[in-house]
């Protein structure tokens, strides 16, 4: 007998494990994302060094990641690794590497951006009242770059957490890998039950991602001088 | 204490280059306590230059800078000391956007003189009472005139009593209407006896609140006169055809 799509959801312990598989994605982004906000911080303040040497390298470095499909580069990191150098990162750690490096790229480009975005003459007025070079950053120069940046990083956020799906690909038992083998388990008694799961999968990224976006925007409004 | 005649500032022999390009050409001035010097001359002859090498904004090549008798330029001061008896006030009018009128103009006394927020806010609103934008103090730079903000960023410099107060182009950027305001506020400025050292455009204003005028061109000071004396009779050649630009005749 077929039963309706939806009751698949319900069926033994499937929403759980798909929430359990959620749980497996939020893991990976967030650490993905930490790691981002502090590398890619780093990053960004090198980026805006004069130097020749690490200008070149830094650019080579965000373009590569910018440009590389993020696929590629869970696939060079999860199989590449293991046939040329033998060795070998789960999938969960592949997905944390390879979000974290195009992660630090991305955020590096928009912490460069909002540093180069703040006018000379803030850091001149900043010095002309005599502040030391630390309490003007600490004052003038770093409320206002973190001002523009929270906004863009938030969005590289949500960015991060619904590229995550892409791990599949390697192997790792997320929440849309829940969702395929909860539909598989019921192809012949459910044959409607895709349309259900998938759909839930599609409302729980939403609800996930969307409070960020709102976040996002709020602060935006708040902020805009 | 310094004596009325005395020099509260003084520049010998400054000298100052962009690679090959000399901007400041042995300048030599001496400002004394309660003076008001206006600086005038065509775009590029380094007037501007002039005030952000006194503020240590630019380096400077050979030459010194005195401020109370003691080198400033020798590297041996802290430039982040010196400049809190230096006040500077800039063409961009540049309050920090992220903090309203009042904790602009206190960032600098509770954090750089280490002075209590009540003490400082309190000398703050008596300067905000004097340039007639008490109401603001809580308002932020955005929600201000352009005429507004600069007579905070006035505000801002001289709630450090600097020693001398240098202001560049401070109403170039200002539309025409403002710029008043902001020079009323440095005119009363100047009576109350504040030195001052004013980079400016706007030769009426320059007439009236200078006690002399220094005329610069090509890196150099041409001439220093009382200011009857330089708009009604220039010495030079130059400056007459400088001032000569400011006259229209039907």
């Amino acid at each position: 007998m077929q039963g309706l799509g939806i009751n698949v959801l319900f069926m033994g312990n499937n929403l759980p494990r798909l929430l359990e598989g959620l749980l497996i994605t939020m893991k990976i982004s967030l650490l993905a994302v930490a790691l981002s906000i502090v590398l890619g911080t780093l990053l960004g303040m090198v980026m805006t060094l004069r130097n020749p040497v690490t200008r070149c390298l830094t650019k080579v470095y965000f373009e590569f990641n910018r440009i590389m499909p993020q696929l590629v580069m869970l696939f060079l990191v999860y199989f590449g690794l293991t046939k040329l150098f033998g060795i070998n990162l789960s999938g969960q750690v592949s997905a944390v590497v390879v979000f974290t490096l195009w992660g630090t790229a991305e955020m590096g480009d928009l912490v460069r951006g909002a540093l180069i975005s703040i006018p000379k003459h803030q850091y001149e007025s900043g010095a002309a009242i005599g502040m030391t070079k630390l309490q003007n950053y600490r004052y003038v120069i770093i409320p206002q770059t973190l001002r523009r940046l929270i906004p863009l990083a938030i969005n590289l956020t949500t960015r991060m957490i619904k590229t995550t799906a892409l791990i599949v690909l390697i192997g790792v038992v997320e929440v849309l890998k829940t969702g395929q083998q909860i539909i598989e388990a019921n192809r012949y008694t459910v044959p409607t039950a895709a349309l259900w799961i998938y759909g839930t999968i599609f409302f729980l990224y939403f609800f996930t991602c969307w409070p960020i976006s709102i976040l996002a925007g709020r602060l935006e409004r708040k902020w805009q001088n | 204490m310094l004596k009325e005649n005395e020099p509260l500032l003084e520049i010998r022999h400054l000298r100052k280059n962009y690679d090959a390009n000399d901007v400041l050409n042995d300048i030599s001035l001496d400002i004394c306590k309660g003076e008001v010097v206006v600086v005038v001359g065509p775009s590029g002859c380094g007037k501007s230059t002039l005030l952000r090498c006194i503020n240590g904004l630019e380096p400077i090549q050979s030459g010194e800078i005195l401020l109370d008798g003691l080198p400033i330029t020798d590297g041996k001061k802290k430039w982040s000391e010196i400049r809190q008896k230096i006040g500077m006030v800039f063409q961009s009018y540049d309050l920090f956007p992220h903090m309203t009128v009042l904790d602009n103009i206190i960032l600098g006394p509770t954090k750089v003189q280490g002075r209590k927020r009540e003490a400082a806010a309190k000398s703050a609103e008596k300067l905000l009472e004097r340039i007639g934008l008490l109401d603001k103090k809580d308002a932020y730079p955005r929600q201000l005139s352009g005429g507004q903000k600069q007579r905070v960023a006035i505000v801002r410099a001289l709630v450090m009593e600097p020693a001398i107060m240098l202001f560049d182009e401070v109403t170039a950027a200002l539309d025409p209407e403002m710029v008043r305001e902001v020079l009323d506020v440095m005119l009363e400025l100047a009576r109350s006896g504040s030195t001052m050292l004013i980079v400016t455009h706007e030769m009426q204003f320059a007439k009236a609140v200078a006690n002399r005028v220094i005329f610069m061109d090509g890196g150099e000071i041409v001439e220093s006169s009382s200011p009857e004396e330089f708009f009604l009779q220039p010495k030079t050649d130059r400056a007459r055809r400088f001032l000569n630009i400011f006259n229209f005749e039907k």
